[in-house]
C-alpha cells in the first residue's frame, strides 16, 4: 500500500508545470523540490502543516509588481524602507539605502557555492524558493555601522499569484541593525515563499521582526536563516494574525562563541486560519546562550503549531537553552499542536523547555468579572497581558506599541 | 571539575559484558525451520493446537504484514533486519504440558533460579516475606509453568499462558484480543499477531482485587530465534491487579528481535498497574550483539473511573523502541506513564508513552527519567492529545535526562495536541550532567565521589522508583547501579 508512488496534488501538477523549462542554473533546486514534492504529514517536520492537503493550488509566479494599495501598520515609523512587490524588487517605493549599507540585485543565485555555507536546511519549501525567485536582494551592512533607524523590507502581494522573495542580509562585526520584514497585502489564492537569510559576524547586535498581516485568504510560507559569530546578540520576533495559511520556519545557528539569541513569537488565530511555527537552534559551538518563547491565542476553529528544536552538537558545552511555548485555546473548535524537543549531545548544558495548553485561568478571569468587568474585557485584558511577555523583548518602542495595538485591534474584534 | 571527570572515565572503562544474566542454558529445543513464510505461522498455530479462526486470523495479519514497512521515525539506526533469518519457534522439548513444578526440565528450573525468579511456590510460604507473586515463566517461545494458579482460581482469577486461554477461554479472547493493539497497528504488532508464540493472559472478575501480584518472566535462550509473546489482561468493572513483567536473555553476538504486544483492558471502576523491569541483553563494550526490542504496550481504560498505570524499568537492549499508552476512553479514567531508562555502551533507546484523552474529566500523569552514559542515545517520544470531547481534560509531564560524559545524547520529543478549550496540559522538560553543587554538597559530608553520584541519581530516579512494587522496586534499583557501574557506587 505505502509502495504506491503517491498521486500528484493539483497543486504538485501546476508547480510541475511551472517548472518545465527552468533556467540551468534553478534546476538543481528544482529537483530538489521533485524529489520530496509538497511535504505531507508523514514528513516528521510537516506533520501538522499538511501541505499536500493544504495547498489547494499554487498559482504562477507574478511577472512583475503590482500597484500597491495597502498601508502598511508600520506606515508611522521613522524607518528606511526597501519595498518587495509581488517579489519584485520596486525601487520608487523604497527609500535610498543609509550609509554604511549597500542594496542589489543579483540574478543568478542558485547553487554558486553559498548553498553549501547556507544554514537553510533541505527544506522543500526553501528549494521551491531557490527554483522559482528571479533574483535576490543582497543587503550588506558594513563593520561598525549602527543604525539609527530600522530598515523595513515590505512583501506586498497585490493580486491571486505566486511570489518567491530571497533577500540576504550579512552584517559586519561590531554593527548594529534592525530589519523588519513586513508581509502585507495578499488576496484570495495568493502565495508568498519567501526566504531570509542573514550572516552575523562577531560582535553584533541584530534585531528582526516578522510581521504578518496579509489578507486572511492568503498562504504565507517564510524561511529565516541566521547565523552568528562570537559575542553577539540577535533577537527575532514574529507576529501573526493574518493568512489563511501561514508557516515561519527558523533556522538559527550559533558559529562563534558566547552569543545569544532570543526568539519570540506570538499568534493571534481564529476563523479557519491554519499559522505554524518552526524553529531550530543548532548551538554548534559552545557558551551560547538562547531563549526562545512562542504564545498562541486561538478562537473559532484556528490551528496553531509549534515545533522547536533545540540542537546541542557534540563539544557545544556550556550551552544554555531555554524553549517555552504557551496556548490559550478558546473554543472547542480550535486546535493547538505542541512539539518541542531537545536533541543534545554534550554533557555540560542546562537545557529545558516547557509548554502548556490550556484555557484562560478561571480564577483570574472571575477575580476581574469580580470587579464589574463584563466577561469579554476581561479576557481581553488577560490575553493583552499573556502576548505581551511575547513583545517585551521588542527593542524598538515605536514598533512595540504598533504591535500591541495590532493585538488590541485583534481582542476589540473578538469582543464586538 | 574532577569528580565528575573521575566519574566518565570509569563509565568509559566500564565493561558492558557485566551483564550478568548473559549465560546460557544447554536444552534439546524443537524449532520450526529458520524463516517466515504462511507456512511457518500454520507451523506455529498447528503447535499451539489452535483453533482454525485463530489461524485465520494470523494469516490475515501476516499477509498484512507483507505489504507494511518498517517505521522509520525513531531515533534508532541499525542494519536492515532480514526477518527470513531467524527461528520463530523453539520449545524445550521436554515441554508437554507440565503439569506440576516437577515435570518442568530442572535445567529450565535451575535456569530461573540463577536468575532469581521463585518458581517454588513453598519457598515463598516458608520465606519472611508476606506478600506471594503468582509467576508465569515464558521460555524462548512457550510458557513452561505458571505458579500459584489454583489459589488464583479459588479468587475466581484466570492466570495462565495465552495459548491455554485460547483453548479454555476463547469467548474472551475472541473478544479482547486486538481490541486495543488493532490487528494493522504497526510493523512489529502486526509481525505480532502473525507468529506470537505464548505469554501470559489475566482476567479478573467484577469486584475482585486480585489476592496476589501476577508476574511473568521472558527468557529468550535459543540462538537466533526471535521472541514474539503476546499478553492480555482484562480487568472486570471494580477490580485490581498489579502485574510485573521481567526479561532477560543469553550473550550473544548476534542481535536478536524481540516484538511482543501487551493489551490491558480496564473496565468501570477497574485499576491495573503494570510495572516492567526490561534488562534484555545490551551487546557489549563495542555495541556488538544485543536484543532489538519493539514492543507494542497499549492499556484501554475502556470504563469509567477506571485507571491504568504503567512503571517501566529499562535497562537492557541494544535499541529499545517501546510506548506504553494509555487510550482515556471512560469518563474520569486515569492513566500514568513513570519510567526509568538507562542507557549505556551503544545502547539505543526510543521510549515514551501515548496519553490519548477521549473522555470527559480524564486526567494523565507522565514521568520519565532517562540517563545516558557511555556512547548511548537515550530518546524520551511522548505523545499527549485531547479530543474535541475531552472535556476538562488534564495532562502534567516531567521529563529529566541527565548525561554521564560527552559521548552520549540525550532527546526529549513530546507532542502536545489539543482539540478541547477546557484541556490544559502541562510538559516540562531538563537535560542537565549532575550538578557540582550536589557533588561538593555530599563530598564535603564525607562521601566519595562514586558515592555522591550514586545517591545523587538515586534522587533523580526515586519518584519512578516509589512507583514499583517492592520486590521490583529492590531488583530495579540494583539494576540501575549495575548498568551504570563505574559511576554508581
Amino acid at each position: 500500500m505505502s509502495n504506491i508512488a503517491p498521486l500528484k496534488t493539483e497543486a504538485e501538477q501546476a508547480l510541475i508545470a511551472q517548472g518545465s523549462g527552468i533556467a540551468p542554473d534553478r534546476k538543481a533546486a528544482f529537483e530538489r523540490f521533485l524529489e520530496s514534492g509538497l511535504p505531507h504529514r508523514r514528513v516528521e517536520a510537516y506533520h501538522y502543516t499538511d501541505l499536500r492537503a493544504l495547498l489547494k493550488n499554487a498559482p504562477p509566479p507574478a511577472k512583475a509588481g503590482g500597484k500597491v494599495s495597502v498601508t502598511s501598520p508600520l506606515a508611522d515609523i521613522d524607518a528606511d524602507i526597501i519595498t518587495i512587490v509581488d517579489g519584485h524588487y520596486e525601487a520608487s517605493l523604497s527609500s535610498t539605502p543609509p550609509k554604511g549599507v549597500t542594496v542589489k540585485m543579483v540574478t543568478t543565485l542558485a547553487d554558486d557555492g553559498s548553498a553549501q555555507k547556507s544554514v537553510l536546511s533541505s527544506d522543500p519549501v526553501i528549494a521551491l524558493n531557490a527554483a522559482f525567485s528571479d533574483s535576490a536582494l543582497d543587503i550588506a551592512i558594513d563593520a561598525k555601522t549602527e543604525l539609527v533607524k530600522p530598515l523595513i523590507i515590505r512583501l506586498v502581494t497585490t493580486a491571486a499569484h505566486a511570489s518567491y522573495p530571497r533577500v540576504r542580509i550579512t552584517v559586519g562585526d561590531h554593527a548594529k541593525a534592525f530589519i523588519v520584514e513586513s508581509h502585507e497585502g495578499g488576496v484570495a489564492g495568493s502565495l508568498i515563499d519567501s526566504v531570509l537569510e542573514v550572516r552575523m559576524g562577531d560582535h553584533v547586535v541584530f534585531d528582526h521582526l516578522r510581521l504578518n498581516v496579509v489578507d486572511h485568504a492568503a498562504t504565507v510560507l517564510t524561511s529565516f536563516g541566521g547565523a552568528m559569530g562570537k559575542e553577539s546578540l540577535c533577537r527575532s520576533h514574529n507576529f501573526i494574525v493574518g493568512g489563511a495559511l501561514s508557516r515561519h520556519q527558523i533556522f538559527f545557528r550559533f558559529e562563534g562563541e558566547q552569543s545569544k539569541a532570543e526568539i519570540s513569537s506570538a499568534s493571534l488565530l481564529n476563523k479557519k486560519q491554519h499559522a505554524d511555527s518552526t524553529l531550530v537552534v543548532d548551538h554548534a559551538v559552545p557558551e551560547c546562550q538562547s531563549r526562545e518563547f512562542f504564545a498562541h491565542v486561538l478562537d473559532d476553529e484556528s490551528t496553531g503549531v509549534f515545533q522547536g528544536k533545540i540542537i546541542v552538537r557534540p563539544g557545544a558545552q556550556q550551552t544554555d537553552g531555554k524553549m517555552m511555548s504557551r496556548a490559550i485555546v478558546l473554543e472547542d473548535g480550535a486546535t493547538m499542536n505542541n512539539k518541542p524537543e531537545l536533541e543534545i549531545f554534550a554533557d555540560d548544558v542546562a537545557c529545558g523547555h516547557g509548554a502548556t495548553v490550556g484555557a484562560l485561568d478561571e480564577d483570574l478571569l472571575f477575580y476581574l468579572r469580580a470587579r464589574g468587568l463584563p466577561k469579554t474585557e476581561a479576557e481581553a485584558l488577560m490575553l493583552q497581558a499573556f502576548v505581551g511577555e511575547a513583545l517585551e523583548s521588542i527593542e524598538h518602542d515605536g514598533i512595540r506599541d504598533v504591535l500591541e495595538a495590532l493585538a488590541e485591534q485583534w481582542l476589540k474584534a473578538r469582543s464586538a | 571539575m574532577v569528580a565528575v571527570k573521575e566519574t566518565v572515565e570509569q563509565v568509559k572503562q566500564l565493561d558492558v559484558d557485566q551483564y550478568k544474566y548473559g549465560f546460557s542454558t544447554e536444552l534439546e529445543v524443537e524449532k520450526a525451520p529458520k524463516g517466515l513464510s504462511e507456512d511457518i505461522v500454520r507451523f506455529i498455530s498447528m503447535k499451539k493446537g489452535e483453533p482454525s479462526w485463530m489461524l485465520d486470523w494470523r494469516l490475515d495479519a501476516f499477509r498484512r504484514w507483507k505489504t507494511m514497512d518498517e517505521p522509520q521515525w525513531a531515533r534508532v539506526h541499525y542494519p536492515k533486519i532480514d526477518f527470513n533469518d531467524s527461528y520463530y519457534y523453539a520449545a524445550p522439548k521436554k515441554n508437554a504440558a507440565p503439569k506440576t513444578l516437577d515435570d518442568v526440565d530442572p535445567a529450565i528450573l535451575e535456569t530461573y533460579k540463577k536468575l532469581g525468579i521463585p518458581l517454588r511456590e513453598q519457598e515463598l510460604l516458608a520465606g519472611v516475606q508476606t506478600s506471594k507473586i503468582a509467576v508465569d515463566a515464558v521460555f524462548d517461545s512457550v510458557s513452561v509453568v505458571t505458579t500459584f494458579k489454583e489459589e488464583l482460581k479459588k479468587a475466581g482469577v484466570i492466570f495462565c499462558s495465552i495459548s491455554e486461554a485460547i483453548k479454555d477461554h476463547p469467548d474472551l479472547v475472541k473478544k479482547y484480543l486486538g481490541s486495543v493493539v488493532p490487528v494493522t497497528d504497526n510493523y512489529y504488532a502486526t509481525l505480532n499477531c502473525a507468529v506470537f508464540t505464548d505469554g501470559s493472559f489475566v482476567y479478573i472478575p467484577e469486584g475482585t482485587r486480585c489476592p496476589m501480584e501476577l508476574s511473568t518472566y521472558f527468557r529468550i535462550n535459543e540462538k537466533n530465534t526471535g521472541q514474539f509473546e503476546r499478553t492480555l489482561i482484562i480487568a472486570e468493572k471494580g477490580s485490581y491487579v498489579s502485574y510485573l513483567e521481567g526479561c532477560t536473555a543469553p550473550q550473544r553476538d548476534e542481535n536478536q528481535l524481540h516484538a511482543a504486544v501487551v493489551e490491558l483492558v480496564a473496565l468501570d471502576d477497574a485499576e491495573i498497574k503494570y510495572s516492567t523491569v526490561q534488562n534484555w541483553y545490551p551487546g557489549d563494550a563495542d555495541g556488538k550483539g544485543g536484543i532489538y526490542n519493539f514492543v507494542t504496550k497499549r492499556g484501554d481504560c475502556r470504563g469509567a473511573n477506571s485507571k491504568i498505570s504503567w512503571t517501566q524499568v529499562e535497562t537492557g537492549s541494544a535499541i529499545t523502541w517501546k510506548y506504553p499508552s494509555c487510550i482515556l476512553r471512560g469518563d474520569n479514567s486515569r492513566g500514568e506513564f513513570y519510567s526509568i531508562a538507562v542507557s549505556n555502551g551503544y545502547q539505543q533507546v526510543d521510549s515514551g508513552t501515548k496519553m490519548i484523552h477521549l473522555g470527559k474529566n480524564t486526567s494523565s500523569r507522565i514521568i520519565s527519567k532517562g540517563i545516558s552514559a557511555g556512547h548511548s542515545q537515550n530518546t524520551y517520544r511522548g505523545q499527549v492529545s485531547a479530543h474535541r470531547k475531552a472535556t476538562n481534560a488534564r495532562n502534567f509531564t516531567n521529563c529529566d535526562s541527565l548525561l554521564i560524559g560527552e559521548t552520549c545524547g540525550a532527546h526529549t520529543v513530546p507532542y502536545l495536541e489539543s482539540k478541547n478549550a477546557s484541556a490544559v496540559f502541562e510538559h516540562e522538560a531538563t537535560t542537565s550532567k549532575i550538578s557540582e553543587d550536589q557533588l561538593f554538597y555530599c563530598r564535603q559530608r564525607g562521601l566519595s565521589a562514586e558515592e555522591a553520584t550514586a545517591l545523587i541519581v538515586n534522587g533523580f530516579v526515586k519518584d519512578v522508583l516509589q512507583q514499583l512494587p517492592m520486590e521490583f522496586a529492590v531488583e530495579a534499583q540494583k539494576l540501575i547501579s549495575i548498568s551504570l557501574e563505574g559511576s554508581v557506587g
